[in-house]
């Protein structure tokens, strides 16, 4: 009896949260996105679970040369221009638009080589069709050419706990000083 | 939970929307206005089924009533702008200003890849898209008549203003209706249709930051119908909506015809 009711208490407890949580999502959460994805260690997430910290997304792939690898070092540098209490609440989101080519393991290979931050840092690959899903829902275009590479725009784009949009840059290689205000300011909104 | 009488209803809807049509279309090596590479020739396009004609206001409206998620009152505005719909006379309701057999318009990226879904189908490609609206009544490429491109390019000059007609234009070499001269049309991949080719290739970067910068790997720039079509797509995002702007769906090649 006494275990039933426990469990009684606990499914109610659970639904509530469940009802609560859903509840609050904005309308324009990105979160709204019904996405799962699997991250460099090979482990599945939906997007919806980043809920609750700020995070910087964007769209990459590792085969890419030359705008890809500056996409990092301008995420990086990003990160770089906050206080390390700043960089601690901030978590980085990088999908891959190459899901043929970049699995978990090359991800993970990536992660390695360019130093990621393992406490802040996910690159992650999720099916085809959900790539052109998620490049429309952040306003990237991108176009696999038949040689291989693929062609895309580049932004770097903030949001917030909840998944809304709250700022983007589209400027690449470079600090951009407006967002990184933006970003300070998303981090210290209650 | 569904009601009886919410069950009644749909399938008096489904009565009254008979199933759309979809007609076979063969694909082939095709030459695009947009090139799959700078240096490729041709893209291939594999068989597919297209509909046959845009989907209505009627069937629309029969959609946002078993999915009322997208109706205009209800939708999230991560996947659809405050214009959603709103000709329409109420959320489940068409009125004086969207009549049952016109296009649907207004509706966005997200919503019309969620109608087709429910459809079993997708939103056609680009390159499904173009392929199909290459074809005239006798012709499946009639591109290089100069009397067809007048013709289609005609309607481009038409105020924006004017109310939408009916579907059901005349069928072309295979059986599909209304590519031309009726609306404009999402196509999944609309996002990939960034003109400007990769600024390795490019020997001026600052070009690309113009849209001039798309004619550099755009060929056939005499076709300006099909180049407007890009421009437009280009500039959209998913969830935004116009008042020409509507869809129809597709299906793979070996799809039952439902």
């Amino acid at each position: 009896m006494y275990i039933l009711r426990t469990l009684a208490v606990l499914a109610l407890t659970l639904v509530t949260a469940g009802l609560a949580s859903a509840a609050e999502l904005p309308g324009d959460s990105l979160y709204r996105l019904d996405l799962t994805l699997t991250d460099h260690h090979g482990r599945h997430f939906t997007l919806a679970a980043r809920r609750g910290r700020p995070q910087l997304v964007s769209m990459f792939y590792t085969s890419c040369q030359y705008v890809c690898p500056l996409i990092i070092d301008t995420l990086k540098k990003t990160q770089a221009a906050l206080t390390p209490a700043e960089r601690a609440r901030l978590d980085v989101l990088l999908v891959s638009f190459d899901p043929a080519r970049d699995t978990p393991a090359r991800l993970a290979a990536v992660f390695g080589e360019r130093k990621l931050d393992a406490g802040t840092w996910t690159l992650a690959r999720t099916g085809p069709g959900e790539v052109r899903t998620l490049a429309a829902a952040l306003d990237i275009q991108y176009r696999a050419l038949e040689s291989g590479d693929i062609n895309h725009s580049s932004a770097l784009v903030l949001l917030d706990r909840d998944g809304r949009l709250r700022a983007r840059t589209d400027r690449i290689g470079e600090v951009d000083a407006d967002f990184v205000a933006a970003v300070k300011q998303a981090l210290a909104a209650p | 939970m569904p009601t009886t009488s919410a069950i009644a209803l749909a399938a008096s809807l489904l009565l009254a929307a008979p199933a759309a049509d979809y007609v076979a279309l063969p694909g082939g090596r095709f030459l695009s206005a947009l090139p799959a590479d700078a240096k490729a020739e041709a893209v291939t396009v594999a068989p597919f089924r297209l509909r046959s004609e845009p989907v209505t206001n009627a069937e629309f409206l029969a959609f946002v009533r078993t999915h009322p998620q997208w109706r205009r009152d209800r939708v999230a505005r991560l996947f659809a702008e405050p214009r959603y719909l709103a000709h329409w006379q109420a959320a489940d309701a068409l009125g004086p200003d969207a009549p049952p057999q016109q296009p649907v318009t207004q509706v966005s990226w997200f919503a019309a890849k969620a109608y087709c879904e429910s459809e079993g189908a997708r939103l056609p490609t680009w390159y499904e898209w173009e392929f199909a609206a290459a074809a005239d009544a006798t012709r499946a490429d009639a591109r290089k008549d100069p009397a067809w491109r007048e013709r289609i390019l005609g309607w481009y000059a038409h105020p924006s203003t004017a109310p939408l007609a009916a579907i059901g234009g005349e069928a072309d070499v295979y059986g599909v209706r209304d590519l031309h001269g009726l609306i404009w049309e999402w196509v999944d991949d609309f996002n990939s249709l960034l003109v400007s080719a990769d600024s390795r290739d490019q020997n001026d970067p600052d070009r690309l930051k113009f849209c001039g910068a798309g004619a550099l790997s755009l060929r056939d720039t005499e076709n300006y119908a099909v180049l407007m079509r890009v421009a437009m797509l280009s500039s959209l995002k998913a969830a935004d909506t116009t008042v020409n702007l509507g869809f129809r769906c597709a299906k793979p090649a070996d799809a039952e015809n439902k």
